[in-house]
This record gives C-alpha cells, structure tokens and sequence, in this order.
C-alpha cells in the first residue's frame, strides 16, 4: 500500500510490536478443507462436513444466491473493499475435532497458540465460560459448572442449532436478515464457529464470558456467527477479542453476531479488535432489545487494515436501551469505517451513542450513525457524541452522522468534535520530562480515559497498554 | 554551578526577538528579571526550556557546564530545567496525579517503578503547603481550572520534580494577593543553597515576597541593567520612562 511507504522503517516497526503477540502461526494442519475460491461445491462441502440439518444447508444456499446478487457497497463505502478478492480465498478450514472442554485435549499448537495468547491464565482469572474458536471451529469451549446447572448454554453456533434448535431456530438470522448486506449474506452462506448463548430467565451471570478468534492460515476467510439469547431478566456480558499473524497477502473475517434480550434483560457485549494489518474486518452486529430491555456495544478497534462495523440496536420494547460505546485507532495503512445504528421502534426507547477516535499518521477513521425514530412514537431520546483526535497533519477523519426524527415528541442531541494534540500541549508535557512518544500516548489516552473505563478493567489495562504501543511507533 | 546564558539571539520566523542575552544565574541565589511588554522576556524562558518556535541564531546556554541547545524539550527538563508556563496548557483527561507521576516515572531508569504509597505521601504533603484541596488530584490538567489554580499547580510540579534551576514565567499574573502569598511560599519553600531561581514578572508586588537577590531589566531583547532588590522598587516609583533617555549601559 502506498501509505506504509511513507513511514520510516523503524516507524513501521514500532507500529508493529504490539502484535508481536499475536504475530505467529503454527504449519497448517487441516482435515477438511474447502478449497480455494466460493461456490455451491464449497457450500455443500461445508454442509457435508458439518453435518448439517436440511434447513441449515437450504438456508446457506439462499445466503450465496443473495451474496451472489448484491454489490459491493463501494456507491458508499471505500474502493479498498475492491481488493477482496473472493476466488482467493479459503472458507473452511477443520481439524474435524469437536470442541474439547479441557485444554489438555485440545491439540498442542492450538493449546500453545491460546496460551501464548493468555486465554487460559484469563478464563482462570476472572471468566465464567470461554470459546476458542481457531481458523473455522470452535477448539475449547467450557463454560463454569455452576452455570451450566443454572440452564446456561455456552456452546458453538453448530452445537447451538443441532442441540437446541427450538431456542436457535426462531432467533437465527431475525435480528440481522441474509440480505440486511453482502457480508451478511456471506456469512450466513458459509459461517462456522462462533457461539451461541442462551441465559434462562432471572439469571445475572456475575463473570464475563469470552470468546476468542484466532487465524491461524493464510488466504483465509473467518466467518463466525454468534447468537446470544438473554431471557426474560437475564443478564450477562460477552467478551470477544481477535488476533492473526501478519500474512502478505490479505484475510477476510466476516462475522454476524446476533443479541436478543428480552423483557428487562441486559446484554454487554465487548470487543477488543486486534487484527494484523493484513485483515479486511467487515463484520455486521445488532441486538434486539424487548421491553425494559437494555443492549450495550462496547467496541474497541485498533488493528485490522480495513474495518467496516455499524454495531446497532433495534429498540422493539417500550422503554428499552441502546448503547454503542466505541474507540477506533487508525494507524498508518489502517481505515477504521464504524460507527453505530440505533433504530427506535417503540415509545420511550432511548439510545447513546459515543464515539471516539485517533487517527495517526496515513491513518483513517470514519464514523457512520444512524438513528431513525418514526413519527408514529413518543418519548424517544437519542444522545449522539462523536470526538476525533488528530495526530499529525496527513490524518483524515470523516463523520457521516444521520438523525431521521419524524415528529415532535422526541429529545436528540448530538456533538461532534475534532481535535489535534497540540503543540503547546506537546511543549507543555515535554518540559516535565516526558518523552514525545509518552506524551502523545498520554494525551490519546486521556482523550478516551472516560470510555476506556467502560471496559472492564483486566481489558482496560490492556487496552492503555496496546494505545501505548501504537503511540511509541507514531513519533519520529 | 549555575545557569550561564551567553550572547543569546533567538528568532521568531526571521524577526529577532532575543539579541544577545548574557545572564548567569549560580545556584543558591534568586534573580527576577523585569522589563516592559515585546521586551523579550517570555521568549527567554521559552528558549531556555527549548520551544521549537525560536530559532537560536547564535550564543549558548549552559547547565553546570554542558550546552544544553542541542538536548530536546524533555532532555532539558531532565537535565534539571523546570518552567513554570505563564500559560499553562490543558491536558484533557488526564489527572493531575497521573500527569506529574509520568513526569517522575519519566526520570526513572527503564524498569524501575514509582513507589505508589510514598509518591502519594510526598504530593499530599506538598498540596498542603500550597493549600490545595485533595480532590485536586484526581482533576485533568489544568482543564476548567482559575488562573490562580493554575499557577498553584505550577508550583507544585515544581516542588514535586525538584529541579536545579526554575524559571517562573510571569506566575504573579492574575492571582489575588491570598493566592500570591501561597504561591511565594511555595516558591520560598523551594530556596535553597542546590537550586537556582529565575523569575520574570512585571511588577514588583512579587518581590515583596519572594525576595531576589538580584534584578535585571530587559529591554528589546537585552539585558539592560543589573541591580539589587532595591532596583525593583526604584522602577516601581519611576517605571520604564528611563530606558528612553538612552542613558544606560548594558549591565
């Protein structure tokens, strides 16, 4: 891309530590392999393997006709999406193995690559279940006994519609249609992995559960597909994080992640998206709150080269909630597209929206909102904030905020800032002692200090940590 | 040891503003430096402290011997050079607390960590002297703060990273006669036989309480005259008038 070739070597490498971490793989293993390139073969292929029931090999069928027939979105979204190159990529990729519920049983260099990743130490710590999905299968899943008694269910979308089709079945594929957009509609074409959940009502999960994502192949597409279902007074907070090595060429992760909280439940859902700069993250994410019900998006992007991600809630319920609380970091050679879309469906629905993002150097960030309140509804109330922080002059940010409120009975708000790191404040911070790079990293952290504490905290350190990195390699 | 400033010129996008500086501040004593507006005394300490706006056309400036126009912004501060901004800026977000202790964790060796309990310690007793509330602490830099809080907070990041040498840019404006007398105890409390102090201000009010050992007058950017604490006062009565009559030679 010509963007890294405008940053020195030492520049780029100090860009690339933080995934250093995440930056290895082990040689490919695989039982079952799609092929390169997408067809019906590639589809039915996945199915036979999956042992899929009818419905599910019918509905991924109707997915690729859909995908077939929808343009890539470039009429509004960035031309750079043109570099997927479809017939280039492989879309499964198995061991054949079912997820193990002991890490001892998981094959060695999954088990070493999770651990390098610090997914064990983590689940031990402070996790009530945890999913370990590695290229298109889950490999560990296990969820905290205890739950599992109280009617918890925590397995693999696959697991989810064989083994509880009548809680998976209605839900799938509601909340964000085939054909809501072309990765949608790809995904749901070829999807593999993800979880599904399923809280019973009344029950508060005290400890977050987790889901990690793991590439582990080159030229590979990651099509997860998740479904969490939190019951009448439920509530429970996900956590996903991702991480690939650096390949040359590119990789797609294409994921559809569903949330349905019914009457009074409460639905967290945390996103810590660390993809190497090789990742196209085009990932499409919508809860559907009822009644009382509460959704909160809670997205954090620092890596990946291209990320197009709109997390968004339809508030179907009278006085339900929605909320996107989102950090993007844009980096050279990186474009964050996200945004969120909150869809007001009933009376006295309310939804905030806050958004902050960095771009540095070549980077970009773009953000995208919608709300839209019907005229037919009253007491609605949409809060929308979006601050950018500039750091150095070549950055670029974009927002593209769009409030359709029809009638009068409605209370919008909406603030939109742009600020650089300046100078003075530069000058300011050196002269205490601080370093260039320190004070930069300390005056992007202070821009989003009131969102990051929204994370939880084992995550919001790392996130401080991961913001440091980026800004050690952003100074000359 | 001291300050040593030699034959200094400095311009702002090709204007001089500084034209030939010579200033020695020793460690252990208090020099104030005075003059009108456009005189060039700002520009000093920002040149002193290493603000890339000025060009240094020529002459040095020197810490305890070593040139220190080569060092960065935070290699001087490092060094032992603390400006306390007539403007302080605002550092959004980011606590008071966090801020100096990343300056102090600043001077560390890599590796080497902040004892928590006893940074703590050491800034509780150090707002007292100032009379700072403890919420304080917890307040991003400098942001919605008075004029008065603001210099308050300079010098507690002075006392806190105990420098050799302090310039105080202009810290009497805009503070009440309550909030000057603690900033000069602050200020005061600093003295000391291991440290030299550098103040620039306009008015001689500040030197009732923080008693220079000596004063400068800067004039289109040069030193002047050079006198005692009594040559403040005599500026008080008479203002800059004289320096019309061309009838000083340079100190």
């Amino acid at each position: 891309m010509s963007a890294e070739a405008t940053i020195d070597q030492e520049t780029q490498n100090a860009i690339d530590v933080d995934r250093a971490k995440g930056d290895f793989h082990f040689p490919e293993n695989h039982k079952f392999d799609a092929g390169v390139g997408l067809s019906t073969d590639t589809i039915n292929y996945i199915s036979d393997v999956k042992n899929d029931p009818d419905w599910v090999r019918a509905y991924r069928l109707k997915a690729y006709e859909t995908f077939l027939s929808k343009p890539m979105p470039t009429n509004w979204a960035t031309e750079d999406l043109n570099n997927i190159h479809f017939d280039e990529i492989r879309y499964y990729l198995a061991d054949g193995q079912k997820p193990m519920r002991n890490w001892e049983d998981v094959p060695a260099e999954v088990l070493e690559t999770f651990e390098r990743l610090g997914v064990p130490e983590q689940e031990r710590a402070f996790l009530a279940g945890v999913e370990a999905q590695y290229d298109s299968e889950t490999a560990y899943s296990s969820v905290k006994e205890e739950l599992e008694k109280d009617g918890v269910i925590f397995v693999n979308s696959t697991e989810g519609l064989k083994e509880h089709e009548e809680i998976f079945r209605p839900w799938f594929g509601k909340v964000i249609p085939t054909g809501d957009n072309k990765f949608s509609a790809l995904n749901s074409a070829v999807f593999s992995g993800g979880s599904f959940i399923y809280i019973p009502k009344g029950l508060k999960v005290k400890h977050p559960l987790q889901a990690y994502f793991r590439i582990n192949s080159e030229n590979f597409g990651q099509f997860e597909r998740t479904l969490i279902i939190a019951d009448e007074g439920a509530e429970v907070m996900y956590m996903e994080g991702c991480t690939a090595p650096k390949f040359e060429s590119t990789t797609l992760h294409s994921a559809v992640v569903e949330l349905v909280a019914m009457k009074g439940a409460k639905i967290q859902y945390v996103t810590v998206q660390n993809w190497s700069s090789n990742v196209f993250n085009l990932v499409t994410k919508r809860g559907l709150a009822h009644e009382d019900a509460e959704v909160r998006w809670i997205d954090c992007n620092i890596g990946s080269r291209l990320t197009m991600k709109y997390p968004g809630v339809v508030m179907k319920g009278e006085r339900a909630r929605g909320e996107v609380i989102s950090i993007a970091l844009a980096n050279d050679g990186q474009h964050q597209d996200t945004g969120a879309k909150m869809i007001h469906a009933a009376n006295n629905t309310t939804s905030n929206v806050v958004s902050k993002s960095i771009s540095v150097g070549e980077g970009r960030a773009t953000y995208r909102g919608q709300v839209l309140i019907p005229k037919h509804l009253k007491g609605c109330k949409n809060n929308t904030e979006c601050d950018a922080l500039m750091i150095n002059s070549n950055s670029k940010t974009d927002t593209y905020p769009a409030i359709t409120v029809r009638g009068n009975q409605h209370v919008t708000q909406h603030e939109a800032s742009v600020s650089q790191v300046s100078q003075e404040m530069l000058f300011y911070m050196q002269q205490r002692g601080i370093s260039e790079a320190a004070a930069m990293s300390l005056a992007v952290n202070g821009f989003i200090n009131d969102l990051v504490s929204e994370f939880p905290m084992e995550y919001s350190v790392e996130l401080k940590r991961l913001i440091e990195l980026e800004m050690e390699g952003s100074v000359g | 040891m001291s300050l040593v400033i030699k034959d200094l010129h400095a311009n702002v996008e090709d204007t001089p503003i500084l034209k030939g500086v010579n200033l020695e501040i020793p460690k252990g004593e208090v020099h104030a430096i005075m003059g009108p507006n456009g005189s060039g005394k700002s520009t000093l300490s920002k040149v002193i402290a290493g603000h890339d706006d000025y060009e240094i056309t020529s002459g040095s400036v020197s810490l305890d011997g070593q040139d220190i126009l080569d060092l960065d912004v935070d290699e001087r501060s490092r060094a032992g050079i603390f400006l306390a901004f007539q403007y302080p800026a605002e550092v959004p977000g980011v606590s008071n607390a966090n801020f100096i202790r990343a300056a102090l964790q600043a001077r560390l060796p890599k590796g080497e960590e902040i004892d928590a309990v006893a940074y703590y310690k050491d800034l509780y007793s150090k707002m007292d002297v100032l009379e700072m509330n403890r919420k304080f602490t917890a307040r991003a830099v400098n942001e919605g703060f008075s004029g008065g809080e603001k210099k308050r907070n300079e010098i507690l990041q002075m006392m806190m990273l105990d420098p050799q040498y302090c310039i105080l840019d202009e810290t009497d404006s805009g503070l009440d006669i309550d909030a000057l007398k603690i900033v000069a105890k602050g200020v005061n409390a600093m003295r000391s036989p291991d440290r030299g102090i550098l103040m620039i201000t306009h008015y001689q009010r500040l030197l009732d309480y923080i008693e220079p050992d000596y004063v400068h007058v800067m004039a289109d950017g040069q030193i002047v005259k050079t006198g005692g604490k009594e040559l403040a006062l005599e500026l008080e009565e008479s203002g800059y008038d004289f320096l019309k009559d061309g009838g000083l030679v340079n100190a």
